[in-house]
């Protein structure tokens, strides 16, 4: 199946990427050509068979302690962050 | 005595060890070399007064008998690994700027283990490349040339700076981390060796996510002993990492220079993949050959679905990829890129903040997870990806390894396969397929090209027998003898 025009800026907008209008094309063009690509497994017979999500499947997920193990780190969280204000992230406004 | 850069890491823990120099001594030697091959472009950060307080502390430490399993030893971290207080970029104008206020498990354990950290090693952005092209800070070079030109070449991707740094001796190891067969594939490229453990064996806390079912850390070193020495440092459970493996953890050293008498080694016809280098396809017959030297016995098994893998991958990886990326969104760190509207400074920010490559995988992985395509291509992929597993499993019924070239091509120049997108993913099409089934790989360099580049042959065990690995993979390499060295760089 062939990714258009539309589709590519339709993904682009789920993936919250702006593509500039001058990359859809090329965007367009290879997106197809890869999935072109991967669509010979439709060669494979898959009938009956479980996907694999992880080589982990078989170990069980283990729950830890329900207590605090790390805190009090209020600088250390803030201190990569763009924008802070007053020991909080500062982000840009969302409601008007 | 030999240059300092000239021993191997084993070498240099002994001569540590003795006394013959000192950890300040042979990390000085190291800075020396970094600066000295900057052309190269395999670090990202240098971080030469950490390694001098490190090499100062270790030294300190053996004074009083107290020297870890890597006290006193340069080592580069690639720069996918968390890093406290050092930046931890992933090769991406995103990260650019992160420092982070934590330390990766695996880091952690090295730090205890007393390495000396000489830098971080460039990468494929995100970890995303078979070249080491598509990173922000720039391409690496290879330290190797052709005989036939003098064009600069690829070290492989994505550990291409630490296969470099590894490769030219500016390092005596280096961590890498593998998703498709990005320690492999360079180790190959850079004539070192490279390995990949199961997955699960190191902790994946604190390093980059890429694809999070298939990231895995492993050694790159000069020799199979040092890739070793290096893993034992790096593994073990993690509570931190949900698929971290609660198992014992074998001495991989023990193993070495054990014989194969008896074993039985897989050959998997479906790997004489078409366009693969001839000269590859006899390093395999001479390998093949060599093993069977050492008492072993080759048995054909069938792989049949190999050719699928690749393909699968291609929808696996983006899609994790598409997910784990997410959460570049401009607010809590990393890149902002301001805008009108929230949704604008989100847009501005992924937009400028990726890449060509990375883009691209985000959007195919947002593509084969949208409504209507997700049964087609991301379930398909992942049922193709359980027959593949499970052809390894019955193959490791009848066998104790299987050998296999690592990669179809010598290293290639830089922008040679740059508009080759098919082309490009072909270089993993031979590493995948463990990649997908979690088993562990290594890769050790055998011989040369007529062209003289180093190539690699990989072996591939059952999923926690790194022992089996380690210790076949140490006679290949005795059989190999490869001596051959880089010309530029060193």
């Amino acid at each position: 199946m062939s990714v258009d025009k539309s589709t590519v800026a339709r993904i682009a907008t789920l993936a919250r990427i702006k593509v500039p209008e001058e990359d859809i094309d090329a965007l367009a063009d290879e997106l197809s050509k890869i999935v072109g690509w991967v669509e010979q497994l439709d060669e494979v017979d898959t009938e009956g068979v479980a996907p694999m999500a992880s080589t982990a499947e078989g170990t069980v997920l283990r729950q830890r302690d329900d207590v605090v193990s790390d805190g009090d780190r209020r600088d250390d969280v803030l201190s990569n962050a763009p924008d802070t204000d007053k020991g909080y992230f500062a982000v840009p406004k969302v409601i008007e | 005595m030999a240059a300092l850069t000239e021993l191997t890491l084993a070498e240099a823990k002994e001569g540590l060890a003795k006394g013959e120099f000192s950890s300040k001594e042979i990390t000085e030697t190291y800075i020396a070399a970094i600066e000295s091959a900057r052309d190269l472009n395999a670090f990202v950060s240098e971080t030469p007064e950490r390694a001098l307080a490190d090499a100062e502390a270790s030294d300190k430490r053996r004074a009083v008998g107290e020297a870890g399993a890597l006290d006193g030893l340069p080592i580069a971290i690639k720069d996918l690994f968390c890093t406290k207080g050092v930046k931890s970029t992933a090769s991406s104008h995103m990260l650019e700027e992160f420092v982070p206020p934590y330390e990766s498990t695996v880091t952690s354990q090295m730090v205890d283990a007393g390495m000396v950290m000489l830098g971080k090693t460039n990468l494929d952005e995100f970890a995303m490349g078979s070249s080491n092209e598509t990173s922000y800070f720039g391409p690496v070079v290879n330290p190797w040339k052709r005989k036939s030109d003098d064009q600069p070449l690829v070290p492989g991707g994505s550990s291409g700076g630490s296969a470099a740094a590894v490769a030219a001796r500016l390092c005596l190891a280096a961590t890498g981390t593998d998703t498709g067969g990005s320690i492999r594939q360079p180790a190959s490229f850079c004539g070192i060796v490279g390995m990949k453990p199961t997955y699960g064996r190191c902790s994946r806390w604190g390093i980059v996510a890429f694809a999070s079912s298939l990231d895995q850390a492993g050694p790159m070193a000069r020799t199979v002993q040092d890739a070793a020495i290096l893993l034992q440092s790096m593994v073990g459970f993690d509570p931190k990492d949900t698929t971290s493996a609660e198992l014992p953890v074998p001495d991989f050293q023990a193993v070495l220079g054990q014989d194969i008498k008896g074993m039985k080694i897989g050959i998997p016809s479906e790997y004489r993949i078409e366009g693969t280098d001839p000269e590859i396809l006899a390093l395999w017959d001479q390998g093949i050959k060599w093993l069977q030297d050492a008492g072993a016995e080759a048995v054909e098994v069938s792989l049949a679905r190999t050719k699928y893998a690749l393909p699968a991958y291609y929808i696996i990886a983006p899609a994790e990829a598409s997910s784990n990326l997410a959460r570049y969104d401009g607010m809590r760190y990393g890149l902002r890129v301001d805008g009108e509207t929230l949704a604008d400074v989100y847009e501005n920010t992924r937009g400028e903040g990726f890449g060509s490559e990375v883009r691209r995988r985000i959007l195919m992985g947002t593509y084969v997870l949208s409504v209507g395509y997700y049964d087609a291509y991301y379930i398909k992929a992942q049922k193709v990806r359980k027959l593949i597993a499970d052809e390894f499993s019955a193959a490791f019924e009848q066998v104790d390894a299987i050998l296999t070239p690592t990669v179809p091509s010598a290293a290639f120049a830089h922008g040679e396969k740059s508009d080759d997108l098919l082309g490009m993913y072909l270089n993993d099409v031979m590493t995948v397929p463990a990649s997908l089934a979690g088993l562990p790989g290594i890769s050790v360099p055998a011989g040369l090209s007529s062209d003289g580049l180093p190539l690699g042959l990989q072996l591939i065990t059952k999923a926690f027998d790194e022992e089996t690995l380690f210790r076949v993979a140490s006679v290949l390499e005795q059989s190999a003898g490869f001596t051959a060295r880089p010309d530029g760089g060193a």
